[in-house]
């Protein structure tokens, strides 16, 4: 099992239609995982029928009984989250900014601080059109911990593939280059970078570039809309070949990708035949064969 | 006045819409700051003749051991819930990535031999553009919690420009970042798009809105290409749509070059006015 993970820096190039356009291609012998939990939407691309769905559980929060609270300020002082606030008769817990880091907790004399355990999210695992199966998840609403929810995520579906003997994951990632990203690259067999013709496309993937690198994950990219601005392709193109990234595909900006989203189709599926349909199945072919000279 | 822009989409025009809000409003004589608060890729600054003015480290304070008095006790490494601390029989170990900031490890030893220090996780840079101010916040690579540079980004644009009226682009996302960038200010911008993706994460973005209580209305980007989903959504929500920009390739073209749109494109510019009039109306 070979694991493909597929990120961006910037938000809004490509990299979910890429993605479930990737797993489209494979069919049954792919397993994907929506690692953008902050805002996952692959599964409209994919018919998710969200068979099956566990609670995910993490983090606590204090909660501040009433009735035994006197109002000493111990609780108050110790928070360093701006999370707890006195009233004339007892002290209360913001939700929103407690951390659970139980240090109200340790310090209440009066046994009257529970730490109760959150729910974050929904974890999923359904069955997709291509034959195959997702794992995705929805975190809470305003609920933290989105790093650790990607890593469950990751971890089901590596379980799942290794079961069901699955020749890929992949793996749609998050946008950004903090704890999500980091979460989504662990373990990657290749990364793929896809980015556009923009001036920003080109310092967010730099950005996350140095990311990549300094875990030593191998990385190709694509750029999408290259024809947007082409001097800008020229200076991506020099980047990569400065880092010594292979460039797999220039794709041009078409609105056949945002025609296919609203119609919830990969690209691949929408308009087989035209010539974005083509670059995509080159691109995955490529990406395969790189593994495939990897693994040799 | 404090306006964040945000949405749950990546990619919807959040930094297209606020770098154009902020310079507009600036010619039209207001005194407006314009934070970057996507701290972990800022790009606002890319579109202005930016002149730094200051810089300044960006901190998160993490306890250092101190060896001298330390009775190897452990509690520490109990007392802490995001295991950033492991206590061996001659040794104790931080992990800074891990730690949180709660301070309960150092001021609970009993030997006060983990004093608080302050450890870089980024930087704040504030700029002079033409006639406003731009400060972003930018998280070091291999940073891992943006919340706190969120944070201390506000914190800098709210005692250096206390009057002015603050434009605040936030990550994307529906999480703590997003919620950092949200809970202090007095309206929130959903910038969304006319798909499905847009929709779906939309509603999400929405739903943290009410968690927040936080008041917002909806700006619908690259209007008239994909379906009508999002403004059937917020007709039976009850959301304003405060305006829809038109979805033109020229927009896209101005922009993958680093380049102003409303100075060139009139009807991009009549979006603006429609922002405009709107919050003018909020108060």
């Amino acid at each position: 099992m070979r694991e493909v993970v597929v990120i961006s820096g910037k938000g809004g190039t490509g990299k979910t239609s890429l993605s479930a356009s990737f797993a489209y291609l494979e069919g049954a012998n792919a397993l994907v995982s929506d690692c953008d939990v902050d805002a996952a939407n692959m599964h409209l691309l994919l018919d998710a029928n969200f068979k099956e769905q566990s609670d995910f559980f993490s983090g606590e929060i204090a909660v501040i009984d009433e009735d035994t609270c006197t109002n000493c300020g111990d609780c108050f002082s110790a928070c360093k989250f701006d999370a707890i606030t006195p009233t004339d008769e007892f002290h209360v817990v913001d939700p929103i900014s407690c951390e659970g880091c139980w240090y109200c907790f340790r310090v209440c004399d009066h046994d009257s601080i529970t730490m109760q355990t959150q729910k974050a999210g929904d974890l999923f695992i359904s069955d997709i059109k291509n034959g195959s199966k997702m794992v995705h998840a929805k975190l809470g609403f305003a609920a933290e911990n989105s790093g650790k929810l990607v890593a469950k995520v990751k971890q089901e579906a590596k379980m799942l593939a290794l079961k069901e003997d699955k020749g890929f994951v992949i793996t749609d990632g998050s946008p950004g280059i903090g704890c999500p990203v980091i979460s989504s690259l662990s373990g990657a067999n290749l990364v793929v970078l896809v980015t556009e013709a923009t001036i920003s496309g080109l310092h967010d993937l730099k950005r996350v570039q140095n990311l990549v690198k300094t875990f030593n994950y191998e990385a190709v990219c694509i750029i999408n809309k290259y024809d947007l601005n082409e001097e800008m392709t020229e200076e991506i193109e020099s980047f990569l070949e400065e880092e010594n990234i292979k460039l797999i595909a220039k794709l041009p900006y078409d609105e056949t990708f945002t025609k296919a989203l609203a119609k919830a189709q990969p690209i691949v599926e929408y308009s087989k035949d035209a010539e974005l349909s083509t670059l995509v199945k080159e691109s995955w072919e490529s990406i395969k064969s790189i593994i495939k000279e990897n693994d040799k | 006045m404090k306006i964040t822009i945000a949405s749950g989409k990546g990619g919807t025009g959040k930094t297209t819409l606020s770098t154009n809000l902020t310079s507009y409003l600036s010619s039209l004589g207001e005194k407006v700051v314009l934070a970057d608060l996507d701290v972990e890729e800022p790009n606002s600054a890319l579109f202005f003749k930016a002149t730094l003015t200051e810089e300044q480290v960006s901190n998160k304070m993490i306890p250092k051991w101190e060896k001298a008095d330390c009775t190897y006790c452990g509690e520490c490494a109990d007392v802490c819930n995001f295991n950033a601390i492991v206590a061996l029989s001659d040794e104790i170990l931080v992990y800074p990535e891990l730690c949180h900031s709660c301070y309960a490890c150092s001021e609970l030893c009993p030997t006060n031999s983990l004093p608080m220090t302050a450890e870089r996780i980024g930087e704040i840079k504030a700029f002079t553009c033409d006639s406003f101010d731009l400060v972003e916040g930018r998280l070091d690579l291999g940073q891992e919690m943006a919340v706190p540079l969120i944070a201390q980004t506000i914190n800098y644009v709210d005692e250096n420009f206390e009057k002015h009226l603050k434009i605040l682009d936030a990550p994307p996302g529906t999480s703590c970042p997003v919620i950092e960038a949200s809970r202090g200010s007095d309206y929130v911008i959903l910038v969304t798009e006319s798909t499905p993706f847009g929709l779906n994460d939309l509603k999400l973005a929405v739903e943290t809105m009410k968690v927040l209580k936080q008041n917002f209305g909806v700006i619908i980007n690259r209007y008239g290409i994909g379906d009508s989903g999002v403004e059937s959504y917020c007709q039976q929500e009850g959301i304003d749509i405060i305006t829809k920009v038109q979805n033109d390739k020229e927009v896209a073209k101005l922009y993958s070059k680093g380049e102003l749109i409303y100075p060139k494109i009139e009807h991009f510019k009549n979006s603006l006015d429609d922002i405009i009039a709107f919050t003018k109306g909020l108060k």
